[in-house]
This record gives C-alpha cells, structure tokens and sequence, in this order.
C-alpha cells in the first residue's frame, strides 16, 4: 500500500471551518436559563434560579460545576418546593396579615416533638387505665381470683357508664406504652372512617383522661407528646368532616365566615359541643374541647375568641401544677395555629402561669416527689418544654415592653431559676443578648438546690451564640459564665454547657481565648475517660470552632488543638472529626500552602482518615475520603522547591497507599512536576532537573504497577510516557509504552463500573487509538527493530482475546493505517521540540518506507480476510460498514494513483453497497467530497475514481 | 321488595315553637313500585308520667301509673290507597302547631319520672302480604321566649365544715373554707351556668371539686304529690390540689334535652334544678365525700 504525501498545513487552511470564538462566561450548553426580571423580584422569592450557592456546595472547584452557576436542577426542585408562591395580595394587606400569623421564623412545635420524646425517657413500668367499649376478650384471670375480687370487678362494671369494661394494662415498658398510644391512635381513625364517631370520642376522652395521671413522671412530657397526638388527629378529623358536609355545592374558602355555614353542618358542630360540654372529667373536658378549638369557626365569628379565655381560666382548676402547665402548653400551642392574633389569651395563660407557680414548691408536689423518689432539679427540668413553648408564643414578635414586664414579674418570684431558663430560651436573643449582665447576676442569686445552674449557663449561653452583648460586656461574660462553668462536677453536665459557650467565644475572641478553654476542656473530661461518654458535644466543639477559625495556621498554633483531637479515641468518630477538618480545609484555603505546620498536621489528620479504611470499608466512603485527601493534595505546594515536592509525594504515597484515586492523583501530581520544571526551564533541561524528571519518571513507573484498576493503569502508563518524551527522557518513555504494551492483555473483557458489569470494548478501542495517535513522535529504539512498538501493539492486539464475533480488532487495523500513513510523511503531522521522532532518525529512508508499507499490507489484508469471513456468516450489514470504513481510510490517507491500491478502494465502495445497508446520506456526501477533493491540482486522478463510484439508490 | 320509609323535616336540628309550621318531606325509596293501602302521618304530643318507687311504693308505682296528658295530635292521610313509583319519592307536608282551647306546648323534656315528648310517625299501610311499614321521628318543642326581661340575681356562697348537711360528726372534719359566687340563678337555658368559686384554706389537700346539676320532679296523683330529685350531670371544675385563694371558674353547659325551663302545671312539676358542689378530701374519715347543697336554679328562655 502506498499512502499518499500530505501538506498537513495547507489542507489544515484549505478544510478548517471559520474559528466562532465562543466565550466561556456567557455560554456553556449545559449552564441554566437564568431569567433575571428586575421588575418583578420580591424579596420574599426564596432559592430563586439565581441564587450562587456554589461555595459551599463542592469540594474542589469543578469546572463543571462552576458552569452551572451553583445549581444543579435537583436542588433546585428542592429549592422551589420549600418556597411556596406567596399569595398575590396587594402589598399593604399582606404585611397587616403578616402581623396576625406566624411567620416561618416561629420554631413550629413538630421540631419540638422529637426533642421531647428522645430526652424524657424512662425505664420504670408504667400502665394504661381504659375503660373502653369496643375492647373485647376480658382478662381470663378473673374467673380464677378471688371471690373479693370478682365481686369488685362485677361492681366496677355496674358502675361504668359504659357499655365495655375497664381495663388496666399493668407493667409495660415505655415502647409497650408507645405502642400502645399509637394503637389508640390507629383504632380512633379506624373508629372513625366506619362511622363510629361515639366511640372515636370515648377513645380521645380516654386518652385525654392519661393526661392527669403523673405517675411515672419523668415519662410525663413525652406521654403529653404522643397523646396530644391523637388530639391533634381527632380535631383534625372533626373539623374536615363538618367542612365536608359544607363544601356542597361547592367547597368553602379558607376565609369562610359561620354565615356561609349549613344549618346541618353547624347541628353537627353543636351537637360535638355538648357532647363535649357533658365530660364529666376537667382533664379530658379541657383538653377535648381545645383539639375541637377551629371548629367554632363554623359556629360564630367570635366563638374562638370567646373560648380561649374560658378556656385558659378553666385550667386553674387543674391542681398540679405539672399537669396545668402542659395543659397551658397545649391551649397555647392550637391557639397560635388557629387564631395567632389572639395575644392576650396567651399572655393571659402565662400571667395565670405566675400566678400559680408557688404550687410547684407546695406540699403536695413535694410529697409526690418523695413517693416517686425523684429529685428537683430532675422535676423542674419536666417544666421546661412546656413552659418554653408558652414562652416561645408569648414572646413571639412580642413588643419589648411586654417583655421586660413578664421580665420584671418573673424576677419578683421566688425559685425562679425555671421560669428565667424558658425566657433565656424563648425570648429574642437580642432582647437576652443586650442584658446579658444582668442575667448572670440572676442566675447566680438562684438557689442551688433548684433548678440546675448550669443548664441556665446553657440557655444563655445559646442566646449569646446568636445575639451580640455590647461590646465591653463580652470579656466579663465569658469569665463569669466560665467560672461557673468550670466548677461543674459531672463531666457530662460540665460538656454540655461548655459546647454551648466554645460558639460564644469563637465569635468574639482570639485562639488563646479559646486555646484556654479547650484546655479546659481537656482538663475536665480526660479523667476517667469521661470523654468516651461526649463524643457528640466534642465534635461539635470541634464543628464550631471551624466554623470561626478558617485559617488553618492560626487553628494548629493553637497548643491545645491536637491534644483535644486526641480525646476521640473512638475510630469511627476520629475519622468523622478528620472529615469535617478536611471539609473545611478544602472549602476556606484558597492558596496553596507549604506552611509545615499545616502540613503535618493535616498529614496526620488524613492519615486517619486513610487509616480508617478496611476491608469492610464501602465504595461510596473510601471515594469521599479519597476526594477531601486529593483535595489536600492539590493544595500543597512548594513553590520552586521542586524537590521537596516530589518528597512530599513520596511520602504521601507512603502514607496513602490504600486509596488508589491518591495514588492517581499522586502520578499526576508528580508529572505535573515535571512539567512544570520543563515549563521553567524553557524545555531544556539542565543536568540537574534531566535528574530531576528523571527521578519523577521513576516515581510514577513504580507507582503505576501497584493500581488494581487496570484503565487507570494504562492510561497513566501511556500519560507518563508522554511526560518523559517531553522531558526528554527517551529511554523512560520507551519502558512506560512498553509497559503498557504489555499489560494490554490483561485487560479483561467486562469491567464494572458503578456495579454494573459492561464491556471493556469500548474502553480498549478508545485506549488502542490514543496509544496510536502518541506513537507518531516516539523514536524507535536503536536496538529493537523499526517500528518496534506499533508492531509489538499490533501483535498483542492479534493475540488478545477478544469478544466472540467482535469486530473490534479489525477496527483497531483500520484505525492503525493512518498512523502508518503518517509516519510515512517527510514531515510529521506533530513533533515533540527536542526529540527527534523517526521522521529525522530515518530521514525518509526507502527501506524504512518499504516497512512501512509490507505492515500497510498485512494489515489490509488481515482485514479482507475478515471481510470474507463476514461474507460467509451472512452479517452483511457488518461487513459493509467495515469496509465502508477501510474505504474511507484509504481514500484519505491512501494514494490512489496506486492502480491496485485504486481498484481495491472502488470493490471497497461496491461491496459496502452490494447489500444495501449503507447509509445513503454519508455515501452521497462522501461523494461530494471526493468531488471537491479533486479539484484540486494534484488530486485529479480522483474524478476516476468518482466514474468508477456509482451510488446505488436504496429502491 | 325492600321499600324504605323515612321522615325529613325541614330543619336541620328539629326546633319548632308552639305557633309554627312543622314542615318537612316523607321519602320513599324502593327499586320497584310499591303497592299500598295508604300513608298516614300522625302528629303528637304527650306528656309521661310515672311515679317513682321510693314516693309512692313499688306496687303503687306500678299500677298506679299517672295516664299520659295528651298536648296535641294531630293526623292526615299523605296518600290514598295506590301505587308508589320505583325510585325515589318525596312527598311534602305541613303540620300547623296549633293548640286545641287552652293546652299549650309544653317544652320538650327528656326526666325520669316526667317526659314530654313530640312525635311525628308515618305509617304506610300494605295488603296482607307484605308488611307494614312504620317510622317514627321525634321532633323538638322549645315554648316561646318569655317576655319579661330577665334581672342577673348574683348569689355568693361560702362552704365550711359547718354549713354541710347530713354530716354526723361534724367534729372530725378536717377546717376548710371555700367562697365563691354564682353569676344568676335566674339562668337563660341556652347560656351557660357561671361564676367563681375561691379555696381560701384547706388543712388537707383537695382531691377533686365537683358541680352537681340536680332536677326536681314532681308528680301529682290519687294519693297526692311525689317529689323526686335526681342527678341530671355532674362536672368536676377542679382536679387535684388546687391553688389556694385564686379563682376557679364554675361553668357549666346545661344539656338539650334533659333540662327545660322550669314549669308547674297542675298534674306536674319540673323544676327547682339545684346546683350542688362537692368536695372530696383525701384524708375525710370515712373516705366518704362531703356535698354541700347550694342553690335553686330557674330556668327559663328568653
């Protein structure tokens, strides 16, 4: 075969399209739409398609990413479900109703319920008293008791009212209870969608009824939890039913009024009050009538704001005051949902509050405690919650001077540590925050025995985590704060109140502020290992102190730093600690660094984290872990200490040798390296960088073999080697192409990715044809024959086993031609500056060129031979694509004056449309080019060709 | 063959006054026609009346039950002998509620031993074969609003040891005083029962106070006049220890039905609700609970 001579540079001018300078800034195909309407931009707009969140979203920047502006279209759902369309309402009414409802800065009681049901525990027995109707089979063991017994059963029974009979369940553990509830809580819808709506009520009377019951209570809160539960679920029920029996003929508004109402609908309305009204019980009187509180809407307009005061007088009646108060928290709480304009009720229930709060240190409570042998900073901690949500609606968007009123009364009290925790906690951080001082002094007056002092320390703590004190206060705060602080006993008390206040002091002071207090931290929690129990605290300590310290030489000369990172000791969370340290690195460094400090210890610090790796370790945890330590990485750099670069990647790769995604990223670190010396030594090495890249050459040759995955191998062999040909390191160069020449045949027929198995194929072709395309510059080895790689390639290719019936190796031949054709060029298509490809070596030698053409040759036979064989197993559409191709190959590379050479080119083209299955648009513009190609002057020879061609229509 | 008989009246919760229309539809739903020997409707009022055992005696009690007042009646043939199509039918009617010389309506009342009661029955008439259909519907009689305005009469209580009735030895009870007042105890039936009530002291912890509303009945016959009370409900205003001088509100709904403005008549008498409260104590002598009778309520509708 001959390949005709090519201009490369004036075919390049005569076919390359007009060059449309594109920016970049303003346009990428996968960038989002973004329509930014000044006109029509509300303020209220949250995650709009505009907003940049792209700092904090990636690792590293990733040009990808950074294209699409930050938001990816899933986030962006996201985004746009979580702000709902505000209603279109004229301006001023809109900001009128705003003052009316709770906005969504109201911490709503959903996120309360957890807290409560996962912090109110208790390993006691608790039990069930029902008197329920419906329940069927009677406890067996009454027939066996005794006759005393029986004869109080059977009186029992008389005396209920009620068609069913008691049942009290004894000894069950807490999630027997939960159960339980959750049972009555199922049975009450079930009750309720067969129409049984009496009985739906008995079973929310009975509920309501547990409420007044305290024994057990430290269990009290989380049992107000789940019965308010099914409250909630019965008003709701209740209230959709007689909506339902309105909406003919069409629904009504959500602003309806009670005239809009049917007269059957506010029967059935009347007919629940009284009902209600004739509970014999105040508990589940009380608490009954408030779940139904939204359906006197359909009643009278004023009916809600009638009601609530009643209601919030009748809960004096309720004598514990444990009992009362969460009463309070419940009126409170479906106040603020269904008429939140109504303030004076809320204040009214908080006043009342006041009012009675002498009861809790009353004989009564005191007696009970004693029964139930629980101590009373324990009790008053039962008090929180309640009191903080009546607080937290109270002092919603509450005018200051309420506020230091309800201040002022609360301090009149005695015992008032409870009460002053909840205002810490509820009232506005800004309203704590300016008075910080004077709080401190309360919190000291406060009696030890009560209310624990440092939970107080906590809640004002938080307070000041998000609300500045003035600014000459801050020094003092926190020495009083911490001497406190520091004088709690228990280690777990002393952590949590701690974590709290490392926020405060990271916010308004310098490291060797907060170097004295993990200090002091370190001092209380290493005894006894206390630290064991405090991982959560710690790590949030850790958390944010990061978020306050993003310069890390300022973080780790910090004395205390790494010691207190030695108190988890617990593998798991080290590494969780690990991750969020490197996290933040990645996020906040910006320039490179070589500071040691930083180096070692986030050296360490990924160690960990790589160390953490095993055998159990998932896919997903060791990609993430290998993303923030390339991170690292990346980050390291020692400027034009080139040597102490590749050091450093030595010992990385010592260190890291368990994640290969590092040790890739080490290779391409160190080839990086040697680039970079080649950039600054303008391409021509002196003696010692020659050494240098050497020493970078050898670094990745032996690096590459320890990589399982075999791509990444090759690939990096086939990058390496062009490294060390543009290093000028032939004899390198030569061993990396070699290598990967020989590990071709290992390469397995299915791989799997993302845990799918596929096909290697692909992978290989892709591969096979960028070895090729670098195999142009690379000289041949004066000791091994000419073209000893292309030969020593396509001979692996001949023995690889390769998929049954796969053309694939005649596609790698086909694709083989052109880098043949092009080596037969005088001058080279590419060089590489200072290495002199075979184009200089051979100098057009006709014994080389004669090689060139025999392997031409073999070659284009092997695929004819193939052609034929296709012939026979009747695939035609194969075999006429693959000659297609072959054709296409020489027309493009082939000379075709070449009469042989000329006549295999036109059975080519009537062989691949012999059957019919080539595609009639790629033949005719095939055509076309040929046409245009023999315009030109040298060329002529092609319109031959072009008679001899004849398209053959597809009818 | 299954024809169902029902009775719609006109308003949603029943409520007629003596003077009015009582209007509604009697539907007929079968799937085929219905063949029938008429439909009748019938109207009625009644006063019941029995004699309650502990007055009167057992057997007196049983024999000698007090024949039932008739107030109104009142009855009209809706349709003549033939034949109902399949499907649905209504048919519409009217009763006036009109009084016979000097009887009025009295309002309705669900007692123990008094009942007044208005019924609305409709009867469907069949051939031998099949049988009759019947259904019955009460319906709701408030008597007309009273003219005269009505003056809040405020009566302030106070409970001690001393003021408790039926008590035997008076010298065990533990000290206590309880104050409080009542709104009115001339009550509107459709407002609630209001007031205050204040624990002032107590020795030993409360454990519950209760509101008892009581209704006296009384019943006229041969031998004379039989005067029962008994409880109508009982709402407890205070659970548990409560705080001491501060005021616990005392409310109470009077319930439909079973309560109706006072009324006398010559054969009976519904009246003179009482209210009474109740306070238990944890350590009384006998665990039994202490009431402490209070004051008579009248009822009436304005």
């Amino acid at each position: 075969m001959h390949s005709r001579a090519r201009r490369y540079e004036s075919e390049l001018q005569s076919c390359g399209l007009e060059v449309a300078p594109v920016e970049f800034s303003d346009y990428h195909p996968l960038k989002s739409i973004t329509v930014t309407d000044s006109k029509s931009r509300r303020g209220a707009r949250k995650g709009s398609t505009s907003s940049s969140s792209s700092s904090s979203s990636s690792v590293a920047p990733d040009p990808l990413s950074s294209m699409l502006d930050g938001t990816d279209p899933l986030s962006m759902f996201a985004a746009a479900s979580a702000s709902e369309s505000p209603p279109t309402l004229s301006q001023s009414r809109k900001r009128r109703e705003k003052e009316d409802e709770v906005g969504v800065d109201f911490e709503p009681w959903s996120s309360k319920r957890g807290e409560i049901l996962a912090r109110f525990t208790t390993t006691e027995k608790l039990s069930i008293n029902l008197f329920m109707g419906s329940e069927k089979g009677k406890a067996p063991s009454l027939a066996s008791s005794a006759v005393s017994e029986k004869v109080r059963t059977r009186l029992e029974e008389l005396d209920d009212l009620e068609e069913g009979s008691q049942r009290e369940l004894l000894n069950l553990s807490q999630q027997d209870y939960v159960n339980r509830i959750e049972e009555l809580n199922q049975s009450l819808k079930e009750a309720w969608a067969s129409d049984q709506k009496v009985k739906a009520l008995k079973i929310v009377i009975q509920c309501s009824k547990l409420l007044s019951d305290t024994a057990v209570i430290q269990f009290y809160p989380s049992k107000f939890v789940l019965i308010t539960d099914i409250l909630d679920t019965f008003g709701r029920l209740v209230y959709e039913r007689i909506w339902s029996m309105c909406s003919d003929p069409r629904p009504l508004p959500d602003s309806f009024t009670a005239d809009e109402v049917n007269d059957t609908a506010k029967e059935t309305c009347l007919n629940w009050f009284f009902k209600i009204a004739s509970i014999r019980e105040l508990i589940p009187r009380l608490y009954v009538e408030v779940a139904l509180l939204k359906c006197n809407r359909f009643l009278t307009k004023c009916g809600i704001q009638e009601t609530v005061p009643r209601l919030t007088a009748m809960i004096r009646g309720i004598g514990d005051p444990l009992v009362a108060v969460y009463a309070r928290a419940y009126l409170c709480r479906i106040g603020m949902e269904v008429a939140p304009h109504l303030k004076d009720s809320l204040n009214k229930n908080f006043f009342d509050l006041l009012g009675t709060f002498r009861q809790i240190h009353g004989d009564s409570v005191q007696n009970q405690l004693v029964l139930q042998r629980v101590e009373i900073p324990v009790y008053l901690t039962l008090y929180s919650p309640a009191i903080h949500w009546i607080l937290q609606c109270v002092s919603y968007r509450a005018p200051e001077a309420l506020l230091t009123e309800m201040m002022e009364r609360c301090k009149k009290l005695g015992n008032n540590a409870l009460l002053l925790n909840s205002v810490m906690w509820a009232f506005r951080a800004e309203f704590i925050a300016t008075r910080a001082t004077d709080f401190i002094g309360m919190i000291k007056d406060c009696d030890e025995a009560g209310f624990p002092q440092h939970l107080l320390f906590g809640s004002l703590g938080r307070s000041l985590a998000c609300a500045d004190p003035p600014e000459a206060e801050r020094l003092p705060i926190l020495n009083e704060a911490w001497k406190v602080i520091t004088k709690v006993r228990s280690p777990q008390d002393y952590i949590n109140c701690a974590e709290i206040w490392v926020e405060f002091t990271c916010r308004h002071f310098t490291k060797r502020e907060v170097n004295t207090v993990l200090s002091d931290i370190i001092k209380h929690m290493t005894p006894d290992r206390a630290f064991e129990d405090a991982y959560p605290q710690l790590q949030s300590v850790i958390r944010k102190i990061l978020t306050y310290f993003h310069d890390f030489s300022v973080l780790f000369s910090m004395e205390r730093f790494l010691p207190f990172m030695d108190m988890f000791q617990k593998d798991s969370v080290r590494v969780g600690v690990c991750l969020s340290i490197m996290d933040v690195f990645i996020k906040h460094q910006q320039e490179p660094t070589r500071d040691p400090v930083i180096l070692n210890a986030l050296l360490h610090v990924c160690k960990t984290m790589h160390d953490s790796v095993n055998a159990l370790t998932l896919e997903d945890e060791k990609r993430s872990l290998a993303l923030l330590i390339n991170g690292f990485i990346r980050m390291v750099s020692f400027g034009r200490d080139f040597e102490q670069q590749l050091s450093f990647c030595v010992e990385a790769r010592a260190t890291f040798c368990n994640l290969e995604p590092v040790l890739v990223q080490l290779i391409h670190t160190v080839n990086q390296l040697a680039m970079e010396t080649r950039r600054v030594m303008r391409g021509s090495h002196s003696r010692k960088t020659a050494a240098f890249v050497r020493a970078c050459a050898a670094y990745s040759f032996i690096t590459i073999p320890s990589l399982t995955s075999i791509f990444s191998r090759l690939n990096l062999y086939l990058l390496s080697g062009q490294v060390a040909l543009a290093n000028q390191c032939l004899s390198q160069a030569d061993a990396f192409l070699k290598a990967a020449v020989s590990v071709l045949p290992e390469v397995p027929r299915s791989i799997s990715i993302e845990g799918k198995l596929r096909s290697s194929e692909g992978f290989l072709l892709d591969f096979i044809n960028n070895f090729l395309s670098a195999l142009l510059v690379v000289p041949d080895h004066p000791e091994a024959g000419v073209l000893f790689l292309v030969r020593g390639l396509l001979n692996m290719v001949q023995d690889y086993t390769w998929e049954d019936n796969s053309d694939a190796k005649v596609h790698v031949y086909i694709s083989a031609l052109p880098l043949l054709a092009a080596m037969s060029q005088e001058s080279y298509l590419y060089s590489i500056p200072k290495v002199d490809s075979n184009e200089t070596l051979y100098g057009g030698d006709p014994k080389f060129l004669a090689e060139i053409n025999k392997l031409c040759e073999t070659l284009i036979g092997q695929v004819l031979d193939h052609l034929k064989t296709l012939g026979r197993d009747e695939s035609i559409h194969r075999q006429g694509s693959l000659a297609f191709s072959l054709f296409g190959c020489l027309l493009a590379h082939g000379d075709l004056r070449n009469n042989k050479l000329n006549q295999l080119a036109v059975n080519l083209w009537n062989l691949s449309h012999k059957q019919g299955y080539c595609n009639t648009r790629t033949s005719v513009r095939t055509l076309e080019f040929i046409k245009h190609q023999a315009q030109q002057p040298d060329m002529v020879h092609l319109s031959d060709v072009l008679h001899r061609l004849t398209l053959q229509s597809r009818t | 063959m299954s024809a169902s008989l029902d009775i719609r009246l006109k308003r949603a919760n029943k409520v007629y006054h003596e003077g009015e229309v009582l209007a509604g539809v009697v539907a007929i739903v079968s799937k085929e026609a219905v063949q029938h020997q008429g439909i009748t409707l019938t109207m009625e009022g009644i006063v019941n009346l029995q004699l309650s055992s502990k007055s009167v005696g057992v057997f007196e009690a049983f024999y000698n039950s007090v024949k039932p007042i008739q107030l109104i009646t009142s009855n009209i043939e809706v349709v003549k002998q033939g034949k109902v199509p399949g499907g649905k039918t209504e048919i519409p009617f009217e009763f006036p509620l009109h009084t016979k010389g000097n009887k009025v309506l009295y309002e309705t009342y669900h007692g123990v031993f008094v009942n007044i009661q208005y019924t609305l029955r409709c009867d469907m008439k069949r051939s031998l074969l099949a049988k009759d259909l019947s259904k019955t519907c009460e319906f709701m009689v408030h008597c007309l609003p009273q003219k005269a305005k009505l003056q809040p009469t405020p009566v302030d209580f106070t409970i001690t040891p001393e003021t408790l009735q039926n008590v035997r030895e008076r010298s065990l009870l533990p000290k206590f005083l309880i104050r409080g007042h009542l709104d009115a105890t001339n009550c509107v039936i459709t407002k609630p029962l209001t007031g205050e009530l204040v624990v002032e002291s107590s020795d030993v912890a409360i454990k519950s106070i209760e509101l008892q509303l009581v209704r006296v009945e009384t019943c006229g016959c041969a031998e004379g006049y039989a005067r029962d009370a008994t409880e109508i409900q009982n709402i407890q205003i205070a659970e548990g220890d409560v705080c001491h001088s501060l005021p616990i509100p005392i409310y109470m709904v009077f319930p439909r039905l079973f309560t109706c403005p006072t009324l006398e008549t010559i054969n009976f008498k519904v009246g003179e609700f009482t209210c009474n409260k109740y306070k238990s104590n944890s350590a009384t002598v006998c665990g039994l609970p202490m009431a402490d009778r209070c004051d008579s309520l009248f009822l009436c509708r304005v």
